[in-house]
């Protein structure tokens, strides 16, 4: 269990000031000109030595990524920095808590990972449903720039530096970085081809680093507790604290930070209060977000909760959104119902994901109330194949698994519902007297 | 020079190729839907999936992919194939299945790809979708249900075309192509949308249910509506045109074509001239052929040589040759083509002509527009100075304000600008590298514009070691070829009424001035009851550009052929034999008894007209023309959709001015 003295977001529940005051009194902002002083590759080194990896669900390492960026920016061509706050997977709310109850640690490290990659300024994209989180932020924004952390000579370090807060309009797919970027420029929130990288033509066609919230908001942490600190908690290649949100049947529902590769079942005990009706009610796990497989408890409930782990159990931390689903669940409702919201949000530039979310989510509905045909599992599980990794971006995969989970451990279910309905329907007809 | 193989064979493709392209090179057929060679990158079809390496394991879209050394790609895979195959079907699962109805049956991208690399079945259970029907004005029709979403339309909109007014609505399985505001879409060249379609969803809507492709004979023809000389296909069936369709030529159109070239054809079966008329006591009396010539030869012989001739617009150059050979015959030179009156010098061929070339002008990087609205007098001239202006190059102007769809900085209107430029932009015209200046025909209408435009191409070397930025943009397919066969008086149609000719022959010519000629005996040897026809004493019917074999030459000098698509209506003739059988009658007959005598007659004296293809030849040399103009110049087009007999007969082009230029909403009939 983590350590209160190693936890980096104190104040994740708002019981203290989210104001400068009160993230200066936490340690925020505390001579950040000091933590930029040795210059930006020395930042993208503890970086990379942390082993710090992205936490907005791909678990791309940080600092490698960092180390993408120009060292020189081309005159007219400056770097930039995008912070991706549009949180809008299913059963994620960690961005959120950042944002409201910590800003500064948000805005302290947009401005030193800003200075890492030589960005001239960074973009906050905050989800549109995030009303009283953005005013918050605009606030801490505004505090900021008073207190002269941002702006010419941002901190005293001598470095300009500009952050801006834009505000979604409530797309999931603008959660997508090339999509934000789109949506950023004011277009349609359409993802763009991969290459050319943003990182070598993002954001107005200026080399740009997309960053989830919490990747930046505990790099001012890491500088000042050292690379060494962040990489002892948690095994190998799965380093650091995460910031844990479980939801569903438990019986106390929480935002947590939690060290890596913590066992599921003493995540769930110590702070979720347990499993609604004890461990043996337990049915499955979508341990990251509503885009990664679920996985059935037995296979769960001892495994350490990182990114290996569960990519060898054929799902994923993802953004470690822990939806927990004990034995009321209609389980093929859940994921009829995901397939839905997949369906929906699909932006519809490219074939697949257009044409197949639907087709997906129609299969679904049937097999939910079993008026399906038996062929019909192979079917969807081959048209979910046809979507995988066949789009421009990973909204066709993100679609697709959550149904090639289903099919993988729950097809004796899927056809038992099938064989009933059959069975009920072919029951004689009551023949009316005539 | 990057070197990859692709299923084992080795190609090197340019720099900045694309795997598709490669694929191409190594002989591989890639399929697509969204991809176009003119348009950008779209790569959303995901039809042209390969497998590439080094990359992720998985297939990649081959036309957004960039070619790089030592890449392997295999388009033969059995991934390749589920893929391409599942990509199909998600195309095909929500296409409706109207190919016994849809006007794109035969000559449709789903129809083949589906046969090459479909399934052959469908598991598709659902409901399919249907989308809302819109309207997309007088020229396009639309089933949006058969939508495939390739963006393809909008992308030629934005690009191209440069109206934004095609785009996407709604997302997911929603998404819509929309012209938002359920109107035409306000550009000259909207009907290119319905060819880049690759299913049903946008067609030509004059051609909506009018045939099948495999029902048509094509004909390679030119296009005469302005003089940009756009390479057509004219595709007919039993004895009528039914539609027209640009071919590729990468120096003249690329593969666009302007509304008018293709929409006006069915002006050539209204209002057409079938038979000889000749005036009596005032009124025209239908006659046979006999009569007719009888007539006219009667006149001639009586007024010796004391006879004129005005070309018109849409003339070939060997209807030309045959009328000037006639006039010479009879002794007289009184022939002219520059129906609105102009009188510059003609001795200087390369003074006359848009020197930089259609493709050329692409390269220029600052061009001064003077008293000219390309986008109505040559739309596709004003595509290539739109991709010049992306390219970096600026655009300056003098005239009337309109909307060129690129930027442009209007300098005013008043001629004299020409000799007394900003500084600044002077300036940039002194640094620019390939500076070019373009002259509408309004402005060289005006009395010193063309001796100011050769001053400032003085001034500024725009004629220069390998680059020639001196263009007068001509509107009429008729004028270079006229000029060089010389059908040209030095003082123009002013010179020619002055001489009171007592004969004069309209050669399809519509729009001159004709109360000069009062008096005159007038013959009109058209196609159309238009104008001339109107206050003519005898009409000789005669065939239109689809009707016949023609030789034209475009506004950069080049010399093209059009072949002959359908044989003229009724009793109408091909123009050359009319002049050839009224020489009988004189007793002079003229030394050519077929076509191709006479095009070897006119080979014989402008020898640059039988080099096919190519531009002819024009030295540059400085005519004397008078300066110092000034005044406003008035736009030659006044009305792009209605410019000609042809187009004035049509009923497509009348509604396309009525309902785009004047807004005229028009109630259409549920089908």
């Amino acid at each position: 269990m983590l350590a209160d003295k190693d936890r980096i977001f104190t104040n994740l529940y708002g019981f203290q000031d989210w104001r400068l005051s009160g993230a200066r009194a936490r340690g925020d902002w505390d001579n950040t000109r000091a933590l930029m002083a040795d210059g930006p590759d020395a930042i993208i080194d503890v970086v990379k030595a942390s082993g710090l990896r992205g936490r907005g669900g791909a678990g791309f390492p940080t600092g490698m990524k960092w180390g993408f960026m120009p060292k020189e920016p081309k005159e007219g061509r400056p770097n930039f920095l995008v912070i991706n706050a549009d949180e809008s997977e299913p059963g994620s709310c960690k961005d959120r808590e950042i944002i409201r109850h910590d800003p500064h640690k948000l805005i302290e490290g947009a401005l030193i990972a800003g200075f890492a990659m030589r960005a001239r300024a960074a973009y906050i994209y905050i989800r549109g449903e995030y009303v009283r989180e953005s005013e918050t932020l605009f606030a801490a924004v505004a505090e900021a720039y008073a207190a002269g952390l941002l702006g010419k000579n941002a901190a005293g370090s001598g470095y300009q530096f500009d952050l801006f807060v834009h505000r979604g309009s409530g797309a999931y797919i603008c959660g997508e970085e090339t999509a934000m970027l789109e949506s950023l420029e004011g277009k349609p929130g359409k993802p763009r081809l991969k290459p050319p990288f943003p990182a070598g033509a993002g954001l107005y066609g200026c080399p740009t680093t997309v960053n989830n919230v919490e990747s930046i908001a505990v790099v001012p942490t890491i500088l000042r507790r050292g690379a060494a600190w962040f990489a002892a908690i948690g095994r190998p290649k799965n380093e650091g604290t995460k910031l844990f949100q479980i939801s569903g049947h438990v019986n106390k529902p929480c935002v947590v930070e939690e060290a890596m590769s913590i066992p599921f079942r003493q995540l769930i005990d110590e702070h979720a209060g347990g499993i609604r009706g004890g461990w043996d009610n337990l049915l499955a796990v979508i341990p990251g977000g509503s885009s990664v497989p679920l996985v059935p408890a037995e296979q769960i409930i001892d495994a350490p909760m990182d990114f290996d782990t569960l990519r060898d159990l054929k799902s994923g931390l993802g953004t470690a959104a822990i939806i927990v689903m004990d034995k009321s669940t209609d389980v093929v409702r859940a994921i009829a119902r995901l397939s839905y919201f997949y369906k929906h949000e699909s932006c519809g530039q490219c074939t697949p994901c257009r044409e197949g979310t639907g087709w997906m989510w129609r299969v679904m509905e049937r097999l939910r109330t079993g008026e399906a045909d038996l062929s019909e599992i192979d079917l969807l599980e081959d048209v979910s194949k046809q979507i995988e990794g066949h789009t421009i971006c990973a909204l066709g995969d993100a679609a697709a698994w959550p149904v090639q989970g289903l099919i993988r451990h729950y097809r004796p279910e899927l056809e038992r519902r099938i064989l009933a309905r059959k069975a009920a329907e072919a029951e004689p007809l009551p023949v009316a007297a005539e | 020079m990057p070197k990859l193989t692709v299923d084992g064979i080795e190609v090197e493709v340019p720099n900045g190729s694309t795997v598709l392209q490669a694929c191409e090179a190594a002989g591989k057929e890639i399929p697509r839907f969204c991809y176009h060679e003119r348009l950008a990158i779209a790569g959303n079809c995901r039809m042209c999936l390969v497998e590439a390496k080094p990359g992720p394991p998985k297939p990649q879209a081959s036309c957004a992919l960039p070619a790089a050394d030592g890449q392997e790609i295999r388009t033969d895979t059995l991934t390749v194939k589920k893929a391409r195959e599942g990509v199909m079907e998600f195309l095909l699962i929500n296409h409706p299945l109207d190919c016994p109805i849809c006007d794109q049956g035969g000559q449709c991208d789903l129809q083949d790809l589906a046969v090459g690399y479909g399934r052959g079945m469908s598991r598709f259970e659902e409901n399919k979708r249907a989308v809302n029907e819109k309207y997309m004005g007088p020229l396009i029709a639309t089933a949006m249900t058969r939508c495939i979403q390739c963006t393809r339309c909008v992308r030629f909109a934005e690009e191209v075309a440069g109206v934004e007014e095609l785009g996407t609505v709604f997302r997911g399985e929603n998404m819509q192509i929309t012209a938002y505001l359920d109107a035409a879409l306000t550009s000259e060249l909207s009907g290119n949308v319905a060819d880049l379609c690759p299913v049903g969803a946008l067609n030509h809507k004059p051609y909506h249910f009018e045939s099948r492709p495999w029902e048509l004979r094509r004909a390679p023809a030119i296009d005469v509506f302005d003089a940009v000389g756009t390479n057509i296909h004219l595709s007919s069936r039993a004895r009528q045109i039914v539609r027209a369709i640009p071919r590729i030529n990468d120096d003249v159109n690329e593969e666009w074509a302007a509304d008018k070239t293709r929409y006006a054809i069915d002006g050539l079966y209204r209002n057409r001239l079938d038979r000889p008329w000749v005036r009596r006591e005032g009124k025209l009396q239908p006659v046979d052929w006999a009569e007719a010539l009888a007539v006219v030869a009667e006149r001639m012989r009586a007024a010796n040589a004391s006879v004129a001739a005005v070309a018109g617009a849409l003339l070939d150059a060997e209807t030309m040759a045959a009328a000037k050979s006639l006039l010479r015959s009879v002794g007289s030179d009184l022939y002219e083509h520059r129906q609105a009156g102009h009188a510059t010098p003609t001795d200087g061929l390369a003074a006359l002509r848009f020197n930089s070339g259609i493709a050329g002008i692409e390269e220029a990087d600052a061009i001064l527009l003077v008293g000219t609205n390309p986008r109505w007098e040559a739309p596709l001239v004003n595509t290539r100075l739109r991709k010049a202006v992306k390219t970096g190059s600026t655009v300056f102007a003098i005239g009337e304000r309109v909307d060129l769809t690129y930027p442009v900085t209007w300098l005013g209107e008043d001629l004299s600008l020409l000799g007394r430029l900003p500084a600044e932009v002077a300036e940039r015209f002194r640094g620019a590298s390939k500076p070019a200046v373009i002259l509408g025909e309004g402005a060289t209408l005006v009395e010193g514009t063309l001796g100011d435009a050769l001053d400032f191409a003085n001034t500024f070397n725009l004629v220069r070691e390998g680059w020639n930025g001196f263009n007068v943009l001509s509107t009429t397919a008729s004028a270079q070829g006229a000029l060089m066969l010389g059908f040209a008086v030095p003082g123009g149609l002013a010179e020619l009424a002055a001489r009171r000719p007592e004969v004069l022959f309209l050669l399809g010519a519509d729009e001159l001035e004709l109360q000069p000629f009062a008096g005159a005996f007038t013959v009109y040897v058209g196609h159309h009851g238009d104008r001339g026809a109107r206050v003519a004493d005898v009409i000789l019917p005669s065939a239109s550009y689809a009707e016949k074999p023609g030789t034209y030459v475009n506004l950069e000098g080049r010399v093209q052929i059009s072949e002959r698509a359908v044989f003229p209506p009724g009793d109408a003739r091909e123009d050359w034999s009319i002049f050839r059988a009224l020489s009988d009658l004189l007793g002079t007959p003229l030394p050519f008894d077929t076509h191709d005598q006479l095009r070897a007659r006119m080979y014989a004296e402008v020898p640059a007209l039988a080099r096919i293809n190519a531009v002819a030849p024009a030295p540059w040399s400085v005519p004397v023309a008078p300066t110092g103009a000034s005044g406003r110049a008035t736009l030659p087009v006044q009305d792009f959709y209605l410019t000609d007999p042809i187009s004035r007969a049509s009923p497509t082009m009348r509604r396309c001015s009525a309902e785009i230029l004047h807004g005229q909403t028009m109630a259409e009939a549920a089908e």
